[in-house]
């Protein structure tokens, strides 16, 4: 077997693995009972499902038609960057408009910090 | 209270220049690729606009000292003397010229005064639209 078709094999495994990945992450999203949880599945996952994906599609591409994209490299790269950073936004804003945590758990430590006369009431 | 957010800070000052170098390629690819003077003001004016939401609006006009209304006019005198070039020489309106120069360091190149139009539509957009911005955000 020729080295580009392993390649490109390799590519397409990794789009089914980012495929599969994308998929977990909504029954995350589905599943899971707050919105911390909830931005735990989304932000990490995801992130995960469209490095693979993007990952794989420049695997393809190089192996098939030789073509080293530079914008493919450069949106890994990105989205690995920013993607986490959204998450913890959206989590902190969240958390400061004082949106409760499940019933499940019990240890909060922000809340002494950030809202030291009691919650809903400060700020 | 005034909240500490270094982390979207920091990861800002990066992203800025991945965007501002993305549009910049966007706009020169414009010919033989997908892209333009259009896409490539918008992504610029997004750059700038990212700087906007982590900063506010007085640290980006000390950082940024760009006069948007004289951007939008000086882009619209571009591309009209541009679309004006073949009329002064016995050509019709919007006539381009294209040839191939030698340039040090990048080698045989097709310079096209089509470029000189798409810089006029860039200078345009990037001033449209943070005009609109910076007066709709700027009033306190």
């Amino acid at each position: 077997m020729n080295v580009n078709p392993i390649i490109e094999w390799v590519g397409v495994l990794l789009i089914l693995g980012g495929s599969l990945m994308s998929l977990i992450s909504a029954f995350g999203l589905l599943r899971l009972p707050d919105v911390y949880t909830r931005s735990h599945a989304a932000t990490k996952s995801s992130t995960l499902a469209v490095l693979l994906s993007l990952l794989g599609a420049f695997l393809y591409f190089w192996a098939h038609e030789g073509y080293i994209s530079v914008r493919l490299i450069l949106g890994i790269v990105f989205v690995f960057l920013t993607a986490p950073v959204a998450g913890h936004l959206i989590t902190r804003a969240a958390y400061r408009s004082g949106v409760e945590l499940s019933e499940s758990s019990d240890d909060d430590e922000l809340e002494d910090v950030l809202f030291p006369e009691g919650r809903n009431k400060g700020s | 209270m005034k909240t500490n957010d270094v982390i979207l800070k920091t990861t800002s000052h990066v992203v800025f220049f991945i965007i501002f170098l993305f549009s910049i390629h966007v706009f020169l690819a414009g010919h033989f690729a997908p892209g333009g003077g259009f896409v490539g003001g918008l992504l610029t004016s997004s750059a700038i606009v990212l700087l906007l939401l982590v900063y506010d609006l007085k640290t980006v006009q000390k950082l940024l000292p760009i006069n948007y209304t004289i951007m939008t006019a000086s882009g619209l005198v571009l591309a009209l003397g541009t679309a004006s070039i073949g009329m002064f020489l016995g050509k019709p309106f919007f006539k381009h010229y294209f040839d191939h120069f030698y340039l040090p360091l990048i080698g045989d190149t097709e310079l096209h005064t089509a470029m000189l139009f798409d810089t006029g539509v860039y200078l345009v957009v990037v001033g449209v639209t943070l005009t609109i911005i910076q007066s709709i955000g700027g009033d306190d």
